[in-house]
C-alpha cells in the first residue's frame, strides 16, 4: 500500500504538469481561434464598407450631396442625371406602412397564442407562422403580382377613392389611376413577410414572463386585456422592440418580392396605390444591365441602404437605453 | 421574537394570546376537493375562516395548503386542468360558480405571493394601477389614496421621496411591502398570504408579520407558512394539513400547546416535515 501511493506520488506532478501543458496548448488554440472569428466580422464589415465607398466613388464625386434629394434618375441622359429621392422614398413608405401592419396584427397573434389561446389551436397557429417565415420571397412576389395587385386594383382601391374622394390629404393619398404594381402592395407583402418575425420573437418574449407576476396582476382583478396591457408588454418591451427591429430590417433590405410588384418608377406620386420602388429593387432591376457611372450610382444606393439600416438600428440602441433610464433599471 | 431560534420543541405561543372570542365566518368550505387533472390534491376540506382573524395553514410541502388558497381566488382557474367541487362561500357568494366574475372576487379577495412581484412601473404607479381598475378618482384623491395605502403597507416612510423611481428598485423586503399596500389598496375583504416571508432575511419579516397583525384589525387574513414559530406568532387560529387532508383545525395556542392528533404533534415537534 505505501509503495503504491509513494510510486504515485513521484509519478503525480510529472504528469499532471504534462497534461496541463497540453490543455495550456489547447486553451492558447482556443483563444486564438475564437478571436480571430470575431475579428473576421469586423474585417468582413470593413470590407464591405470600403469597397461600396469605392464603387460609389465616381458617382459620389459627380453628384454629390444632392444625390440625396433629386428626384429625376436619367441614367441614358447625356450627362446622366441621378438621383436617389424616389427608391429612398419608397424603402421608408413601404417599410413605414408595413410595420403599420405587421406590428398590430404581430403582436396581436403572440398575446393570442400565449394568453388566450385553448391548447388545442396552440400548434396549428404556431407552425403556421413559422410556415409563414419559411416561404421564399419570390413566392410572395408572385401572389402579390397575380393575386394580391388585381384584387387591390380592382376591388380596394376604387372602394377607398369612394370613401377618402375629396378629403384632403387622404383622397390624394388613395388616388389615382389602378395599378396592379404599387408601393401599397409591395407594402401589403413586406407586412406578411415581417409578420413571423414580429409575432415568434414576442412569443418567446411573453414566456418570459414570471406565471407569478401575471397571477398577482390578475390578484388585483385586472382582466386578461389589463394584464396584457399593464404588465406582460412593459416587463417584455426591450425583447419586442427587438424583434420589431429585426422586422424593420428585412422590410428594408427586402429585394425579390418587392422588385416583383413595386412597378419600378422613380417618380414619386402621393398616391400609395401608384407604382414607386425602393432602393434594393432599383439596384436589382438595373445593375445586371448598368455600366460606368450607373452602376456607380447604384452602388452608391447600397451605400445609402447601408447607412439607413445603421441608423434604424442606432436609433433603436438609443430608445431601449432611454426606456431603460426611465425604468429606472 | 428571535427568527433565529431554532427549536426542536413546539414553539411557544407568545404570551398574551389567548384565544379570541369566536368570530363569524367570512369564508366557509365544506367539503371541498380539488383536483390537478385527475390527482385529488385536497380531499373534503371543512373550515371556516373567521371574520378579521388570522388562520395560519401548516404543514410539509405539497401537503395542499397553497392549492387551497388558490381556491379561495379562484387563482387556479387561469391554468387549464384544474378544478375543484364542493361548496366554498364568501359570506354569501358562491366562489366556485363559474359564472362569477372573477375580477370582483379578485378584488374582494387579495393575494400577496411568496416571492415579491411588484409590476414593472413606479411605486406610485405600482398601487394607482389596482385603484384605477375599480375607481375613478381625481388626482389629488388618487394621491392620498396611494400614500394610505403606503402607510398601511408600513412603507411610506421609505419611499415618500421617490414614488417615481420603479418598484423593482426596492429591497426584497420592500418590495412585498409595496404588494401588500398594493393588495390592501384595492380595499378587499379577505387578504391570502403564500409563504410572504420566504423570501425575506429576519428583519423584513419582522416588519411583515407585524403588518399582518395590524391589518388582522380590518381584513380576514389567511397565510400560508413553512415557519412554526410564523404560525404561532401571528394567527389566532391554525390549521395543520397533511397529504391533502385537514387534520386538525384550531385555536393556534391550542394547536401548538396540545394539539389533538398524533399527526400535528408530530409535525409541530419537528419529527417529520
Amino acid at each position: 500500500m505505501a509503495v503504491e501511493s509513494n510510486v504515485i506520488d513521484a509519478a503525480g506532478p510529472y504528469d499532471r504538469a504534462k497534461a496541463l501543458s497540453a490543455f495550456k496548448l489547447g486553451d492558447v488554440t482556443f483563444y486564438w481561434i475564437t478571436r480571430l472569428s470575431a475579428i473576421s466580422v469586423l474585417l468582413i464589415l470593413g470590407g464591405i464598407i470600403i469597397s461600396l465607398i469605392v464603387g460609389a466613388f465616381p458617382a459620389i464625386q459627380q453628384f454629390g450631396i444632392s444625390f440625396l434629394w433629386t428626384q429625376r434618375w436619367a441614367p441614358s441622359a447625356d450627362p446622366p442625371v441621378l438621383g436617389a429621392l424616389g427608391p429612398i422614398y419608397g424603402t421608408l413608405v413601404t417599410s413605414f406602412i408595413a410595420m403599420l401592419i405587421a406590428i398590430p396584427v404581430g403582436l396581436g397573434i403572440a398575446i393570442f397564442l400565449t394568453e388566450l389561446c385553448p391548447q388545442w389551436l396552440r400548434r396549428p397557429i404556431g407552425m403556421a407562422v413559422e410556415l409563414l417565415a419559411g416561404i421564399p420571397s419570390i413566392i410572395y412576389g408572385m401572389w402579390g403580382f397575380f393575386v394580391l395587385g388585381p384584387f387591390l386594383a380592382n376591388t380596394f382601391q376604387p372602394f377607398m377613392i369612394r370613401v377618402f374622394d375629396g378629403v384632403p390629404v387622404l383622397g390624394a393619398i388613395f388616388a389615382g389611376p389602378p395599378s396592379y404594381l404599387s408601393l401599397f402592395n409591395a407594402a401589403l407583402i413586406l407586412a406578411i413577410m415581417v409578420l413571423p418575425f414580429i409575432t415568434s420573437i414576442s412569443v418567446d418574449v411573453f414566456k418570459t414572463v414570471p406565471p407569478v407576476l401575471k397571477e398577482a396582476a390578475y390578484g388585483v382583478g385586472c382582466t386578461t386585456w389589463e394584464v396584457v396591457r399593464s404588465v406582460v408588454i412593459p416587463y417584455t418591451r426591450v425583447g419586442i422592440i427587438g424583434g420589431v427591429m429585426l422586422a424593420l430590417g428585412r422590410a428594408l433590405g427586402e429585394t425579390m418580392a418587392v422588385t416583383f410588384i413595386i412597378g419600378n418608377s422613380f417618380r414619386i406620386s402621393s398616391s400609395i396605390f401608384a407604382p414607386g420602388t425602393t432602393i434594393s429593387a432599383a439596384i436589382a432591376s438595373e445593375f445586371a444591365e448598368s455600366d460606368g457611372l450607373h452602376q456607380s450610382g447604384l452602388i452608391l444606393l447600397g451605400l445609402l441602404l447601408f447607412v439607413l439600416t445603421f441608423f434604424v438600428l442606432a436609433a433603436a440602441r438609443l430608445m431601449l437605453l432611454r426606456l431603460e433610464t426611465k425604468a429606472g433599471k | 421574537m428571535s427568527e433565529m431560534s431554532v427549536s426542536v420543541s413546539a414553539p411557544t405561543v407568545h404570551p398574551g394570546s389567548q384565544p379570541l372570542p369566536e368570530a363569524p365566518a367570512k369564508v366557509t368550505a365544506r367539503n371541498l376537493n380539488f383536483y390537478y387533472g385527475d390527482h385529488h390534491a385536497l380531499k373534503n376540506i371543512n373550515l371556516a375562516l373567521g371574520t378579521n382573524r388570522v388562520t395560519a395553514f401548516i404543514g410539509p410541502s405539497g401537503c395542499g395548503k397553497s392549492t387551497l388558497l388558490r381556491i379561495f381566488n379562484r387563482m387556479y382557474d387561469l391554468y387549464p386542468g384544474q378544478r375543484a367541487d364542493g361548496q366554498l362561500l364568501l359570506d354569501h357568494t358562491n366562489i366556485l360558480d363559474p359564472k362569477l366574475d372573477l375580477n370582483l372576487l379578485r378584488a374582494r379577495v387579495g393575494m400577496v405571493f411568496q416571492k415579491p412581484t411588484p409590476f414593472p412601473m413606479t411605486i406610485y404607479e405600482n398601487i394607482a394601477f389596482g385603484i384605477r381598475l375599480y375607481e375613478k378618482i381625481s388626482k389629488s384623491e388618487m394621491d392620498g389614496r396611494v400614500e394610505k395605502a403606503l402607510r398601511g403597507g408600513a412603507l411610506w416612510n421609505e419611499v415618500k421621496d421617490k414614488l417615481n423611481a420603479s418598484g423593482l428598485s426596492l429591497s426584497g423586503g420592500q418590495q412585498q411591502r409595496l404588494c401588500i399596500a398594493r393588495t390592501v389598496a384595492v380595499r378587499p375583504e379577505v387578504i391570502l398570504f403564500d409563504e410572504p416571508c420566504s423570501a425575506l432575511d429576519p428583519i423584513s419579516t419582522a416588519k411583515v408579520e407585524e403588518l399582518i397583525q395590524e391589518l388582522s384589525e380590518n381584513y380576514t387574513i389567511a397565510i400560508v407558512t413553512h415557519n412554526m414559530q410564523q404560525a404561532a406568532r401571528v394567527s389566532d387560529k391554525t390549521a395543520f394539513m397533511y397529504l391533502g387532508e385537514l387534520i386538525e383545525f384550531d385555536d393556534t395556542s391550542k394547536i401548538f400547546t396540545s394539539p389533538s392528533d398524533r399527526r400535528t404533534q408530530d409535525y409541530i415537534t419537528g419529527r417529520f416535515g
